[in-house]
């Protein structure tokens, strides 16, 4: 039969390779459930079917359309071809404002209702999110 | 002016002496009897050049000389002084120059402080060193030159962005890159051992004093950024496990596991590949860190303006040396232990390696879940993130067998050992469920997962406190870094089941009751500052047990560049903080407030500090 270094050999082998599969496995399983996908409110107006899944909406806030009461706050976020109606109810970043990017993340309600569960904060005033600067186009 | 010009030839000619250096140590490695004086002369050189650039861009800042690029761009007159200064780091050109500046000051240390090995070592560490130096030289002074003029010389610069102008983190970045750029030398060098042969106990002692200087850093460094993101960002949360957070933290769980490994290999010479492969590791994480951060393809809540070319050459001049390295690697690194050694289940070094796998296995959801998204964006242009839920779903249960492996494994006799005292050990652990049990239920917290997780928790808390007070033949450096570790977890998991927030929009003079907390708006007062303009609110908040506070957070409208920041006003105590930030919505008469309560905030950050103590320990220590 094979020595005992062999077999010592062997079972880390098979150790090693049950563990990676696992791990693949667990890390793949869990990233399909946890992912977060952006959309535009374009993309969101030509959806087939909605589902419950949280989902990143990005734009600008349209001019004059932010009313605060003591509950929420609501907004509208546009790509200069379709809109959808925001209400969320949380603390409200800073750079946060008329006429500049956003990322509000949340669950639809429907086509032209979202409910946000947390607006991403920027840094710098210069900086627009990647994902906002194209579902903008070219504007 | 007269310093931007200084300064640009001062870097030209430490690119210069860089090549210089490769031709001497070229000469030298053909005759390696001693160490050509030239060399560490030149070194010095190379180092004085950088220094003389950045002191001179430093100078620039702080008389505003706005003919120079970077000053106009990132600073303004009314700055008070001391952010002048640090917005010599706050930006791209300067933060390279930073990294410059390190990479030089470490090579010059290493040859000076290192006595003990060969000189064809330390020559070969120099080479690989140099090949990181000229390569960052020729990035900055190519891409991203600190020193490019302006022509008409702009009266006013646009200023520093505000968040940025607070003490955290003016010195956030020096020390972080302490760290990140310290791993350059064990990246050098660990190349320069697998070429020479020589990765064995003894190089393994030189170099990790290396390790750890670089793991002390990186360590505060991540802290600094931490407390800066929990006050300043004014969300009340420490770790948000966002891409650019995730870059700080790959290279520590790294390095971390380097240092444990270095460990066994002073002891046993075995693991060298393991070790060499790490060290390459850490590296290149960090640079992966600047090329993210530095590039702008990620999409990160901490992600400021920057310019893609920059990273393209980044991502070149990385896949140079990691294609380097493995090469250096593949070819010379062979294991000279081919003898089979004796191996026991029951031992430190194979607890070691299980928790170095644990850790690798960390590593890899984090590096998962930070570039996943990228990799998604580039072939199917869709757009996702991934939040934290992912990180914790996770790491969580496997945190459970690393804890108690933590508790364990220290208590283990190198090459074979047997449990000493395990009734006592048993007896702590149930001690331990009991405890985190009653705990819970206390508060009305029945989940299984958190009851095991505080478990093993306050398992590695108990053992290692009680190991303060009797172990004999004690390590006092890895007790204080494991039981940092242990508080760390504890307060983190407390932190995160008994936080409570309450987030509302009120009017000044208008009172929110909510249970049992009331949170009365007072006032609001304005401030006039050099730089600013500030609100100042005045809250009164009544807490269930009929006690009340008053709270002062702070509004801030920056004049230059025109941005508001919260200063949110935080009591701290032992026990818990009480947080308070307010926005203002635009045109409107309503404030955004969020009040909050943490448990054991400050002992998030304590733990930290106690487990670089560790480290810090271990650095000072004299090896007997």
């Amino acid at each position: 039969m094979y020595g005992k270094k062999v077999k010592l050999r062997l079972l880390f082998i098979v150790i090693i390779l049950i563990t990676l599969v696992l791990t693949t496995f667990l890390i793949l399983k869990s990233l399909e459930e946890n992912v977060v996908y952006f959309q535009s409110p374009t993309e969101i107006k030509s959806l087939m079917e909605l589902d419950n899944n949280k989902i990143r909406i990005g734009g600008m806030v349209k001019e004059n359309s932010i009313i605060i009461n003591s509950k929420e706050v609501n907004f509208i976020i546009t790509d200069f071809k379709n809109e959808i109606n925001v209400s969320y109810s949380g603390a409200v970043p800073n750079l946060f404002s008329e006429g500049e990017g956003v990322v509000a993340e949340g669950f639809l309600k429907d086509r032209n209702f979202f409910y946000a569960t947390k607006i991403l904060a920027k840094h710098d005033e210069n900086y627009m999110p990647p994902e906002v600067k194209e579902a903008l186009g070219d504007k | 002016m007269i310093y931007s010009l200084i300064g640009n030839y001062s870097l030209i000619l430490g690119l210069i002496t860089g090549l210089i250096l490769f031709y001497l140590s070229f000469k030298n490695f053909q005759n390696p009897k001693l160490l050509n004086s030239q060399i560490l002369s030149f070194t010095f050189f190379q180092l004085f050049f950088v220094l003389v650039s950045f002191i001179c861009l430093i100078l620039s800042f702080v008389v505003s000389d706005f003919s120079n690029e970077t000053v106009f761009n990132n600073s303004h007159t009314t700055k008070p002084l001391f952010y002048k200064i640090s917005g010599t780091w706050g930006n791209h050109e300067g933060s390279l120059l930073l990294w410059l500046l390190v990479l030089t000051l470490f090579i010059y240390i290493f040859l000076l402080k290192t006595k003990n090995q060969s000189v064809k070592y330390k020559i070969l560490t120099l080479v690989f060193q140099q090949i990181i130096i000229v390569g960052f030289f020729v990035f900055l002074i190519k891409t991203s030159n600190p020193f490019n003029y302006l022509f008409p010389i702009p009266a006013e610069g646009l200023g520093l962005n505000p968040i940025l102008q607070d003490p955290a983190l003016a010195i956030h970045p020096p020390i972080l890159y302490l760290g990140y750029v310290g791993s350059s030398i064990i990246f050098s060098s660990v190349l320069a051992a697998s070429c020479l042969k020589i990765v064995n106990s003894s190089w393994a002692i030189h170099i990790k004093k290396w390790i750890l200087t670089s793991w002390i850093f990186l360590t505060l460094g991540i802290l600094l950024g931490s407390i800066w993101a929990y006050y300043e960002l004014g969300w009340g949360g420490f770790w948000f496990w966002d891409p650019v957070e995730n870059v700080s933290l790959m290279p520590w769980i790294a390095l971390t596991t380097l240092l444990h490994c270095i460990l066994v290999l002073e002891r046993k010479s075995i693991l060298t590949s393991w070790v060499v492969i790490l060290s390459i590791a850490t590296f290149t994480l960090s640079m992966c860190g600047t090329f993210l951060v530095r590039s702008g393809i990620l999409n990160s809540v901490h992600t400021f303006a920057n310019d893609p070319e920059r990273g393209l050459f980044i991502l070149i001049f990385l896949f140079i040396l990691i294609f380097l390295s493995l090469c250096i690697f593949f070819f010379f690194h062979k294991d000279e232990n081919k003898k089979f050694q004796s191996f026991f289940w029951l031992s430190k070094e194979t607890s070691i390696l299980i928790n170095n796998w644990f850790m690798m296995y960390f590593l890899s959801v984090v590096l998962i879940g930070t570039v996943y998204p990228i990799f998604l964006d580039v072939i199917t242009s869709e757009k996702i993130s991934v939040g934290p839920p992912f990180y914790h779903k996770l790491m969580l249960p496997f945190l459970i067998p690393f804890l108690l492996m933590m508790a364990i494994g220290p208590r283990l006799k190198w090459i074979k050992s047997k449990l000493d005292n395990k009734i006592y050990l048993i007896s702590l652990l149930s001690i331990s469920i009991l405890f985190s049990f009653l705990i819970l239920n206390f508060f009305n917290q029945k989940i299984l997962i958190n009851t095991v997780l505080i478990s093993s928790g306050l398992y590695l808390f108990f053992i290692t406190l009680r190991d303060f007070f009797i172990s004999k033949n004690k390590n006092l450096s890895q007790n204080f870094a494991h039981f940092g570790f242990s508080l760390l977890i504890l307060s983190i998991l407390f932190n995160n089941l008994f936080s409570s927030e309450i987030i509302t929009n009120l009017k000044v003079g208008e009172t929110f009751e909510n249970g049992d907390t009331k949170i009365i708006f007072k006032s609001i007062n304005q401030k006039k500052e050099k730089n600013y303009n500030s609100i100042i609110a005045n809250f009164k908040i009544q807490n269930s047990n009929g006690k009340k506070d008053e709270f002062f957070p702070e509004l801030r409208i920056y004049n230059q560049p025109v941005i508001a920041t919260s200063e949110a006003d935080i009591k701290t105590t032992i026990m818990q903080d009480k947080f308070i930030v307010i926005n203002l919505v635009q045109n409107q008469d309503f404030f955004n407030v969020r009040y909050q309560v943490k448990p054991l905030m400050v002992w998030i950050w304590l733990s930290v500090l106690l487990i670089a103590s560790g480290g810090l320990i271990s650095f000072l220590k004299k090896r007997l």
